[in-house]
């Protein structure tokens, strides 16, 4: 048995007081001795460069690593729809405690009340910091900003720029830490992957990273390693992340001894553009803000279907009366803003049912011709037009004249590393944020949720977390790399890059990325069950030994190596896949992305079991052969009554 | 489809490049153009050959990392895409494609088809931010016009991929600058450093070697998002006006 014990650190007194009274305890560092304590902040999307910026401007040293050529590409950059926030401007009721609550229930239950509630609180600060940044959100005539509808939700809470929030927010974190740069207090190293965690006397003390440039293997100590590298969902290989996402930083933490939580808990966002065949790379999705306008739907008659997919008629022939809305039909109180795995699910339904209207059966229709004949064809555009536009360009279909075609894909992982109330993980020392913890989620995660995550974590939560640690560090002196064990990780390192490079097989590292895919999609994907689940582990142990007796890297290993990058990751991905498949299998009930067949009602919605699973999930790897060991953290609602979801009435 | 690929060959910034030329079939129309040059590369891969590099990330049009030179066009035959977005029923079936990267003496190649454009962050970081620290002030504060709030958008909207530089005959970062430059220019809480921030952003361009701006326009007709080039005249205006506050 292990010695870890997972401790929320939840502080206590009422849920409204816990931030302000933690606030209020909490250890700080002076000024003088900030300038004497070093962090490392690795990623560089909204978690990673907002955390960066503001240590920076608190005084600590900062370096921030990336793997694309600058901090601006990281993927957040393309959130589209917007970032939720309880400022309550449109009078409609709105609160810190409805966004909590509507947080929790949209997670299914199964997210810490105290995270939650925090996030709810702090989510106010974000916007003004935000505009203050110079962010361009939307407004209206009178100059004041505007909001927009997202699932979940019966208020109208998310700030929007356009179809690109995602782009202004990270623009505006990235100006930061520019800022920070530019003063000195933030080193920025590009184009750098991290390959191992150092640990020393049990505490995160550095990384080792490649230079992709040039091949090295480079060491950076600090006093705190901050992790926010994102998730996991490019596991699956077609997926809406961008296609360098990975999960490699993260599975070399938990390989260090971080716990790994939740990893059952995929989101499946319901509109994406469509698979059109086997040379597909990635997927793209069409912002959830088109659900407040847009409306879905499938014929009601098959011999409809038929005659779509023979392409004998157009959809906008089907008249009003041969169509099924079903999320209107089945969830009449949200409609079409039901929550992603609520919808998506209820496109699977209807596709399985044979209702699917392109060629692979596998769509549905998002159709905007009751928004356009009520208020225009220039309205729609003012609020989509890029999406529309970037639809049309995938698709060459004119999404003004005829419905867009959509099917749900893995968009978003609310599973992650394992943290407490201080965002540290297990590893004394070693914060995770953002998309990469588990903590605020649940099992599903509401829309403008990530990007308020994301800069909650770095702007208000860390900067008064870690000081709580670093506070006890200021006689630590500044880590010395040539300690054993750095030279320890970076020969390991360089040992898995020989042992990827001298398999010398036939197979390129996408070629068995793509069945890995397969294997994903088909017995861990939108509905699961236990045989496919066991089959799914079997497969995936093959298809390592498959990778490892037959992958082909060419080229060598110091210079810029795009295959050797990809096959590193690779080998973190089959951890990964294994790991949800495990945490899948144990947790037999359904709830929020995770649905097991055996765990539903008879009218098919997902049933929870909460007298056996009300726990998070954590997960402590055991060495390279082993079955990792589950320790669970209960789940305690102090505050909220727990309920089924009901999107119904 | 079928096409015949040249693609510019260059192990590091130090070599000599070449142009290579493969062939490859079984491309469907709704494949993309990165797509297509995946199946070549794992096709190279199978033939014991080494294939070859090329940046890409969000595969939608938004990080701008892709930055392909497609037959003598930034991002390929079509108005306001990144490469990323192009299409191979953009081509006609046994079409030559000719594939170079970026080409700037500010944007040296790393391998291939990459190029480092360390040089935009370096412009930023000389002003292209509001110094903003700790709380802010609640966000409906100020009233900001929306045709103001709309225009920062529209500037706003540039995704750093380069093409603007790379078609540019001076190899001028002007239409990058004046997008920064704008979307913070038309804001308020913009206005307290405009001038700083203008002189700053222009004198790193000239120092790190970007050319001079002689309004071709050719930067705004290959911008994938299609940023103005009114925003070079707001640029030289707030310019202007900083040099006359000296």
């Amino acid at each position: 048995m292990s010695e870890i014990k997972l401790d929320s650190k939840i502080p206590a007194g009422p849920l409204a007081d816990k931030w302000t009274n933690y606030k209020s305890h909490v250890k700080i560092v002076s000024p003088a001795n900030k300038r004497k304590l070093e962090i490392i902040v690795v990623g560089t999307g909204l978690a990673g460069a907002s955390a960066a910026a503001t240590l920076g401007e608190l005084g600590y040293k900062v370096k921030i690593f990336c793997i694309s050529d600058s901090p601006r590409r990281a993927h957040s950059i393309a959130a589209q729809g917007g970032i939720n926030a309880a400022k309550n401007y449109r009078n409609d009721n709105d609160s810190v405690y409805r966004l909590f609550y509507d947080t929790i229930k949209g997670g299914d239950f199964r997210a810490r009340e105290a995270n939650v509630y925090r996030l709810a609180e702090v989510s106010n600060a974000i916007i003004d910091k935000c505009v203050a940044q110079g962010v361009p959100f939307a407004r209206d005539y009178a100059g004041l900003l505007a909001n927009r509808s997202f699932g979940g939700a019966q208020v109208s809470r998310t700030f929007y720029a356009r179809g690109q929030t995602g782009q202004q927010l990270l623009l505006g974190a990235y100006a930061s830490l520019n800022a920070q740069i530019a003063a000195g207090n933030v080193v920025s190293y590009n184009r750098r992957e991290m390959l191992d965690l150092v640990v020393i006397d049990g505490k995160a003390k550095g990384i080792i990273v490649r230079n992709l440039e040039t091949g090295e293997l480079e060491r950076y100590g600090a006093h705190a390693v901050v992790l926010a590298t994102g998730g996991y969902g490019n596991t699956y290989f077609l997926s809406t992340n961008a296609m360098n996402s990975n999960s490699s930083a993260a599975i070399q933490c938990y390989r260090k001894g971080a716990c790994f939580a939740n990893p059952c808990y995929v989101q499946i966002h319901p509109t994406c553009i469509p698979v059109h065949g086997e040379q597909q790379s990635k997927l793209t999705l069409m912002s959830e803000s088109l659900r407040n306008d847009g409306r879905i739907w499938v014929p009601k008659k098959l011999e409809d279907v038929e005659k779509l997919r023979k392409k004998q008629i157009k959809p906008s022939q089907i008249p009003e009366e041969d169509r099924d809305y079903y999320l209107e039909r089945r969830y009449p109180a949200f409609g079409n803003l039901v929550p992603r795995d609520v919808a998506s699910r209820a496109a699977k339904e209807r596709c399985d049912a044979g209702f699917g209207v392109n060629e692979t059966g596998l769509a549905v229709f998002l159709d905007f011709a009751e928004p356009i004949k009520r208020l225009g064809e220039q309205a729609i555009r003012e609020r989509y037009g890029n999406l529309f536009q970037m639809y049309e360009k995938i698709t060459d279909v004119n999404p003004y004249k005829e419905p867009m075609m959509i099917f749900p894909a893995i968009h978003y992982t609310m599973g992650g590393i394992w943290v407490d109330y201080n965002l540290m993980t297990t590893i004394p020392g070693l914060y995770a944020l953002g998309e990469a913890n588990f903590s605020d989620h649940g099992g599903n995660r509401l829309g403008a949720s990530a990007l308020m995550q994301g800069l909650a974590d770095g702007y208000y939560v860390i900067p008064y977390t870690i000081g709580d640690y670093l506070s006890h560090e200021i006689q630590t002196p500044k880590t010395d790399t040539n300690h054993p064990a750095f030279q320890e990780a970076e020969d390991a390192v360089k040992a898995r890059i020989k042992k990827i490079m001298n398999v010398k097989g036939k197979q390129p590292v996408d070629e068995l990325h793509k069945k890995l895919y397969h294997i994903m999609w088909e017995y861990v994907g939108m509905a699961r069950n236990e045989a496919g689940l066991k089959k799914a582990l079997t497969m995936i142990e093959d298809l390592k030994k498959e990778f490892w007796s037959d992958v082909c890297v060419p080229g060598t290993t110091d210079e810029f190596n795009q295959e050797l990058e990809k096959a590193n990751r690779f080998v973190d991905f089959l951890e990964t896949a294994k790991l949800i498949a495990l945490d899948a299998l144990n947790r037999t009930e359904s709830c929020g992305g995770h649905f097991r067949e055996e765990s539903q009602t008879p009218e098919g919605e997902a049933q929870r079991k909460d007298d056996e699973f009300m726990y998070v999930a954590a997960w402590e790897y055991k060495g390279e052969d082993q079955d990792p060991e589950l320790h669970k953290e209960p789940l305690v609602y102090e505050e909220v009554k727990v309920a089924t979801r009901n999107y119904k009435d | 489809m079928k096409f015949t690929v040249k693609v510019w060959r260059q192990k590091n910034a130090k070599a000599k490049g070449k142009f290579e030329t493969y062939r490859v079939e079984g491309i469907s129309p709704d494949t993309s153009f990165l797509e297509m040059l995946d199946i070549l590369n794992n096709q190279l891969i199978h033939e014991g050959k080494e294939p070859f590099a090329f940046d890409h990330d969000c595969r939608e049009g938004i990080c701008g990392m892709c930055s392909l030179y497609i037959n003598g066009r930034p991002h390929g035959p079509d108005d306001e895409i990144t490469t990323c977005q192009l299409h191979c029923r953009k081509f006609k079936d046994g079409d030559t494609i000719t594939v170079e990267p970026w080409r700037s003496a500010a944007f040296p190649v790393v391998k291939d088809l990459v190029v480092n454009r360390h040089a935009f962050d370096e412009i930023l970081q000389a002003g292209g931010f509001i110094s903003t620290t700790g709380i802010a002030p609640d966000a409906n504060i100020i009233p900001i016009r929306k045709q103001d709030a709309d225009e920062s958008m529209d500037a706003s909207a540039c995704i750093g991929c380069g093409a603007c530089v790379a078609t540019c005959k001076n190899g001028s970062a002007m239409l990058f600058v004046a997008a920064r430059v704008s979307a913070l220019a038309k804001l308020p809480q913009g206005r307290p450093e405009a001038a700083k921030r203008a002189k700053a952003m222009v004198a790193k361009m000239d120092e790190l070697g970007f050319g001079a701006c002689s309004n071709t326009g050719a930067c705004e007709a290959e911008c994938p998002k299609h940023i103005s080039i009114a925003h070079i005249a707001r640029l030289n205006r707030e310019f202007l006006l900083a040099n006359l506050q000296d």
